[in-house]
């Protein structure tokens, strides 16, 4: 990447004396100017081209980014539990179990995709529609269910 | 709203996820950490329901009924299951997470252009990996909760079920998932063959579980807990969305690290 991104840049750079020349040489022979100029305008056309594929192979890639969020996430996820005490095991499980219907995001961006353009509409919807109720059936119970047991917890402590 | 805001809120979610992982690892912490948790659900649903591409009343009145029809059966159940009943309906809740996860890749593959993945027999393949991904480990999710479930609820004999062959069966229904996720990337992206993908892995999540004892259940649930912790993450690779990679992430890693510490 970083080699590709650095020869893309020395042509970028090339392309741009080329049409520095280019100019230098129409304001001197002003005879063949307009076709020095025509020449000067595409060169300055290309040179653009390049410095904007060079922008784009600057950075590293989105799925990259997102790949970097997911390992860390794993490295938090797997530091977080380990000094929970046994009498939290399930409180924590119902939590987590809580936690992971935030797939409801995914079934939320199925009910309210703008599917004018496809063919059968209507299915992707019924399945997000469906995938929305199930996840909420889990926010709702999981979250009460594990209040419920914290609740039942504090008495035991007293 | 730009990109970013959306964004940067999902991560807020993420953090309000870790905080609550984290507070419910000690008594005295574990109640605020539950309210964190809601929050960033909150956060997440919120969050989401801003960025829709189609905001009209249809889709409101759809998304109203929806999470109508889940939450009053939800928090109901949650009141008046009994305290002894706990553990099988962790169970039953996660099932729900995991056909959750099918029925979102399945309208993913149905509809690709609405995720911006490619257009309907021409996803592109690295989408088409996740997906798969997604749906298979939803549906063994699926299937293994329910069984699962009954073991522990008593529907089912507590004692395991050995089947004769069974490692080579849950080989052979490993192989033909590769095969067919193998079939969508180098051939036809028929919704056929990702209906037997499915299908395989609901049968391997039932098969998975069946052979274990109801007294190694919890265990087991940890485990379909951490499993539906990546099937979202593979959806949200899918739909580029912070959300569900972090929190899928978070899930997956402390469900597995939560069910070693259960076995020792």
């Amino acid at each position: 990447m970083q080699s590709q991104r650095e020869t893309v840049e020395e042509a970028a750079r090339a392309a741009e004396e080329a049409a520095r020349a280019a100019e230098a040489a129409a304001a001197t022979a002003s005879g063949n100017a307009d076709a020095a100029n025509a020449a000067a305008e595409q060169a300055r056309t290309f040179a653009d081209q390049l410095a904007s594929l060079a922008a784009s192979l600057s950075g590293p890639s989105d799925f990259v980014y997102l790949l970097a969020l997911f390992v860390l996430a794993i490295f938090v996820g797997y530091y977080v539990v380990w000094s929970v005490t046994p009498a939290l095991h399930t409180p924590l499980m119902s939590v987590t179990n809580a936690i992971s219907s935030v797939v409801i995001v995914g079934a939320l961006i199925a009910v309210g995709a703008d599917l004018s353009g496809s063919l059968n509409g209507f299915y992707p919807k019924l399945f997000g529609f469906l995938a929305v109720a199930l996840a909420s059936v889990n926010i709702f119970g999981g979250f009460l269910v594990t209040q419920r047991m914290l609740a039942m917890y504090k008495k035991k402590e007293q | 709203m730009g990109e970013n805001l959306p964004a940067l809120l999902y991560v807020v979610s993420g953090i309000l996820f870790i905080l609550a992982l984290r507070g419910l690892s000690s008594p005295a912490t574990s109640r605020a950490g539950n309210r964190f948790g809601m929050i960033g659900m909150g956060i997440a649903v919120l969050t989401t329901l801003f960025v829709l591409e189609n905001k009209g009343f249809g889709t409101w009145v759809l998304i109203l009924l929806a999470v109508a029809a889940g939450a009053v059966p939800g928090a109901y159940i949650a009141r008046k299951v009994p305290m002894t009943a706990m553990p099988q309906l962790v169970a039953a809740f996660h099932s729900l997470v995991g056909l959750a996860a099918v029925f979102i890749a399945w309208a993913a593959f149905l509809a690709p252009r609405a995720f911006n993945i490619g257009e309907p027999g021409h996803i592109h393949l690295q989408s088409v990996v996740e997906m798969s991904l997604g749906v298979a480990i939803g549906a063994i999710t699926f299937s293994g909760s329910i069984i699962a479930f009954l073991k522990l609820n008593g529907n089912m004999s507590g004692k395991p079920i050995i089947l004769p062959m069974r490692h080579a069966v849950n080989l052979g229904l490993g192989l033909l998932i590769v095969i067919f996720i193998g079939m969508l990337l180098t051939g036809e992206q028929s919704p056929m063959t990702f209906f037997w993908l499915t299908l395989f892995a609901f049968a391997l999540g039932f098969l998975l579980i069946i052979p274990i004892g109801g007294a190694d259940m919890p265990v087991v649930i940890s485990m379909l807990n951490s499993y539906s912790g990546w099937a979202a993450a593979g959806i949200g690779f899918t739909l580029e969305n912070m959300a569900l990679i972090i929190t899928g992430a978070l899930v997956g890693s402390s469900g597995a690290i939560l069910s070693y510490i259960m076995c020792k």
